[in-house]
């Protein structure tokens, strides 16, 4: 019955031994499509609906990107996918785009799989004539992505490793904080790990300067329709799909949000040993 | 031959249905009614007294030709039987098994005025599975090509309705679906052992053998907009439904193990969740569920949580029995599966431990004075909270208009709800070849009146799109503008 599969037309390994890029053939969604926004992905008739961020859009094209990290059953089994391979189901683009306009200096800040989707934003903050200043951060230097993209639509690009291993030794917090020092930021764009965004919107916070954190609940539709991505924001419930996923993260609960993203935690956990045990047999007899 | 069958004695009682025994199928997910059998049929068929004046017709909303298919019923011609009714429903099997029978056409039934109503809408319903199982599913007329097309934002009842109706007429029509799979809450909300999907996908199946194109992953709004829409279609057509969830407002509401009915029967229905692990989706069920609300979406929830596992299902509902909004056939199926009602109650807030639900705080309620839907007004008893200990709490207070639609398309008149407003004979909106019907416009309704508005609008685009002379109707932005 489905006639409308995506496909993949480029694969890539950004990181060893988990993190790809994917370029999809969309055009459609390459011509409405914005930095700041994701696509709701499923992979197969079994599969759950997961949302995945832009990484790059290119409406020329008829592409956009994602960075697909393997965390659990759904993303693993992604990665696995080649060049040639079609997806079920690819929906989007959702939710609010990044607001670009000219500020002055903006900082990106991103971890893990959150830097990718800074790619767009930055390039677009760049284009509105804005200093844009990258601050990356992971536990080691082998753990970043995405560096040399960056490099490409960013006046400059720092770099924190928890090991010192490259850039500042600390956490993307500690460089963050140099920057704000000099008291010329605008405003603060964060993308990453929840407890990453939040101790990024904590530093901003004490230097009064506007923060943006894209944030990742649970969700299913994508569309406003199930409620399950509800976020508090300044006392607030919104939804997460349709009102965001950028807010004030000054403004978010975030044990809140760090508490909903736990809810399925067994049965993500039976889910993908489900799927490793499986695995494990078809790579033995192949 | 009306004149014979009066005369005849009237039989008091309806036909039973059979059904799955409640002890059993609270652990299934397969269809509780199982429908009648050709002999119950043709029985129940006998106890229409064929009125001259039926007035069961005046209770359908869609003016479903009753008598004459109960007729055809009688004389034992089922492909007639469903070709009659197919003349102004297309998803018979649909409204046999969820139209409020009792509040529409069974209410006016004349048996019912001394006995128990006809069973019309069993009688509808047989006749379909009739159809799907013997018959020779009467192909629709395709009308020559008109060279126009329309675009159908949602495939509910709406948007398959106005659909059919338009590919019939000879028009090119294309259906944009948000979800992975068309059907709107026929297929996410109302459960399978409600609805089988297979008859809401053979449905589907219909419109595409008219030619219909359905693209699925398109949320209108966000892939394109309505307007958009309206460069490349001579007319578009929103069927988007209602399916913004509410919510209380409470405290803990946003604890884990609380849901939307949405999202906890689109887990269910739509992505499977009660096969997990063999589908992905996970849900979470507990022993003891409590489902706030009282209509058809909260029985559905309810007894979905009692098939999922849960030991114990309570429904919380601040009015009485009397006020239930949900079909009497669930709330009676309802209480076969031994669901707890927790009536004239009222959730003030919800209890949370560790991040989860532990208990909903709830206080008892009294009727006082009518409020402005004519119900009596619900009051909290003072003092009197109490506590039910839950795992999980599904929220089934209603639905609004999800924005989406109305607020990426200019110049669309919405009502302070946000609502769309569209004539309710055309389905005519504030902008030409714009058309709304089905929930978008009156918030959360039923699967006929969806189907109506459906039809009605396609009537009106025809008629549009052939450039035939107006009929004298008041626009809706002519409505909206009247003191
Ligand atoms: C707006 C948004 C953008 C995102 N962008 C990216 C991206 O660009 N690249 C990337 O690798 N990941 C992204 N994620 C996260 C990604 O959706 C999850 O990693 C993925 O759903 C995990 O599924 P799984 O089956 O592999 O793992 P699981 O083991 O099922 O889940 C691992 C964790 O991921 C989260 N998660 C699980 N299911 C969902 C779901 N349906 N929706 C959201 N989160 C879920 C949960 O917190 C869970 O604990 C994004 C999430 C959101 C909300
Ligand atoms: C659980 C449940 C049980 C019910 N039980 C009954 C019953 O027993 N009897 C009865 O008569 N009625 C019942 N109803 C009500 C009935 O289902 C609805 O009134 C009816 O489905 C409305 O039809 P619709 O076509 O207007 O909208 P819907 O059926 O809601 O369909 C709208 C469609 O539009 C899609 N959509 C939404 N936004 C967009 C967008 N931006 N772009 C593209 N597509 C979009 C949605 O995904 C959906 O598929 C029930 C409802 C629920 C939720
Ligand atoms: S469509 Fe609904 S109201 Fe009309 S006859 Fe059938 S069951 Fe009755
Ligand atoms: S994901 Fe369903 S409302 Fe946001």
């Amino acid at each position: 019955m489905k006639s409308d599969l995506t496909k993949i037309l480029e694969t890539k390994l950004i990181r060893e031994p988990d993190v790809f890029y994917f370029k999809l053939d969309a055009p459609a969604i390459a011509r409405k499509a914005k930095p700041g926004q994701f696509v709701i992905i499923r992979l197969n008739e079994q599969g759950e609906r997961i949302p995945l961020s832009l990484a790059d859009i290119n409406p020329d094209e008829g592409t956009i990107s994602l960075i697909v990290m393997a965390v659990g059953k759904t993303t693993a089994e992604f990665v696995e996918l080649k060049t040639g391979d079609e997806i079920s189901d690819v929906c989007g683009p959702l939710g609010q785009p990044t607001h670009i306009e000219k500020l002055g200096k903006v900082i990106v800040s991103g971890g893990g799989f959150g830097v990718a989707p800074l790619f767009p934003i930055a390039r677009a903050f760049k284009a509105a004539g804005n200093e844009v200043v990258c601050v990356m951060g992971a536990r080691s230097a082998d753990l970043l992505i995405y560096e040399d993209e960056m490099q490409t639509v960013c006046d400059r690009v720092l770099v924190t490793t928890d090991d010192g291993s490259k850039g500042t030794k600390g956490v993307v917090t500690v460089a963050l904080e140099e920057e704000l020092k000099k008291g010329d930021t605008d405003l603060v764009i964060c993308v990453g790990p929840a407890i990453m965004m939040k101790f990024v919107a904590f530093t901003t916070k004490n230097y009064n300067v506007k923060t943006m954190v894209s944030l990742n609940p649970i969700m299913v539709d994508g569309s406003g329709m199930c409620g399950a991505c509800r976020v508090s924001v300044g006392g607030e419930t919104k939804f997460a799909c349709t009102d965001g996923p950028e807010f004030d993260g000054h403004q978010v609960d975030w044990d809140l949000l760090m508490s909903r993203q736990q809810m399925y935690l067994s049965e993500e956990k039976e889910s993908f040993e489900a799927w490793k045990a499986r695995h494990a047999h078809l790579l033995e007899t192949s | 031959m009306a004149e014979e069958r009066k005369r005849r004695k009237l039989i008091p009682n309806r036909t039973p249905i059979p059904e799955q025994d409640p002890k059993k199928r609270g652990s299934n997910f397969k269809e509780v009614s199982l429908g009648y059998t050709t002999e119950q049929a043709l029985e129940e068929a006998e106890r229409c007294i064929r009125c001259a004046k039926p007035q069961c017709v005046k209770g359908c909303p869609v003016g479903v030709q009753i008598g004459d298919f109960i007729e055809l019923v009688q004389e034992k011609n089922f492909q007639g039987a469903i070709d009659k009714i197919k003349e102004t429903n297309i998803l018979p099997a649909v409204c046999g098994r969820v139209c409020p029978q009792e509040d529409q056409c069974e209410k006016l039934c004349v048996v019912g005025k001394k006995f128990e109503p006809v069973a019309i809408g069993r009688l509808e319903r047989f006749v379909a599975d009739w159809e799907r199982d013997h018959g020779q599913k009467t192909k629709p007329k395709v009308a020559k090509s008109t060279g126009k097309t329309v675009a159908i934002v949602g495939s509910g009842p709406a948007g398959v309705t106005a659909a059919s109706d338009l590919a019939q007429m000879g028009h090119k029509v294309t259906v944009f679906e948000a979800l992975h799979e068309p059907g709107g809450v026929l297929l996410y909300g109302i459960p399978e052992f409600r609805l089988p999907k297979s008859i809401v996908a053979e449905e589907i199946a219909c419109l595409t053998d008219l030619g219909v194109d359905i693209q699925t992953n398109a949320v209108v709004g966000k892939l394109m907009t309505v307007d958009e829409l309206m460069e490349d279609f001579d007319a578009v057509f929103i069927g988007s439904g209602a399916g913004l969830p509410n919510f209380m407002g409470i405290d803990g509401e946003n604890l884990n193990g609380v849901y939307s009915a949405n999202e906890f029967l689109t887990r269910t229905n739509l992505m499977k969740a009660y096969d997990f692990p063999k589908f992905d989706t996970p849900i979470k069920v507990g022993d003891r569920v409590a489902v706030v609300g009282g209509g058809n979406v909260a029985m559905d929830s309810v007894r979905t949580a009692l098939r999922l596992g849960a030991e114990e299902a309570i429904i919380v509902y601040r009015r009485s029995d009397a006020e239930l909004p949900a079909r009497a056939e669930e709330v009676h199926h309802a209480h076969e599966e031994a669901i707890r009602f927790e009536l004239l109650t009222s959730p003030t807030k919800v209890i949370g431990e560790d991040g989860w639900v532990k208990a909903i705080e709830c206080v008892r309620m009294e009727l006082g004075e009518p409020d402005d839907s004519g119900r009596r007004r619900p009051v909290p008893i003072k003092g009197s909270e109490f506590q039910i200990p839950v795992n999980v709490v599904v929220m089934s207070i209603g639905t609004g208009a999800n924005p989406l639609v109305p607020q990426s398309t200019k110049n669309l008149d919405l009502n302070k709800w946000g609502y769309i407003v569209a004539d309710e004979e055309t389905g005519r909106t504030s902008r030409e070849g714009v058309y709304a019907g089905g929930d978008i416009v009156t918030g959360s309704a039923t699967v006929i009146l969806a189907m109506g508005a459906g039809r009605k609008a396609a009537g009106d685009i025809h008629r549009y799109l052939m450039g035939e002379p107006e009929p004298e109707v008041e626009t809706a932005a002519e409505v909206k503008n009247q003191p």
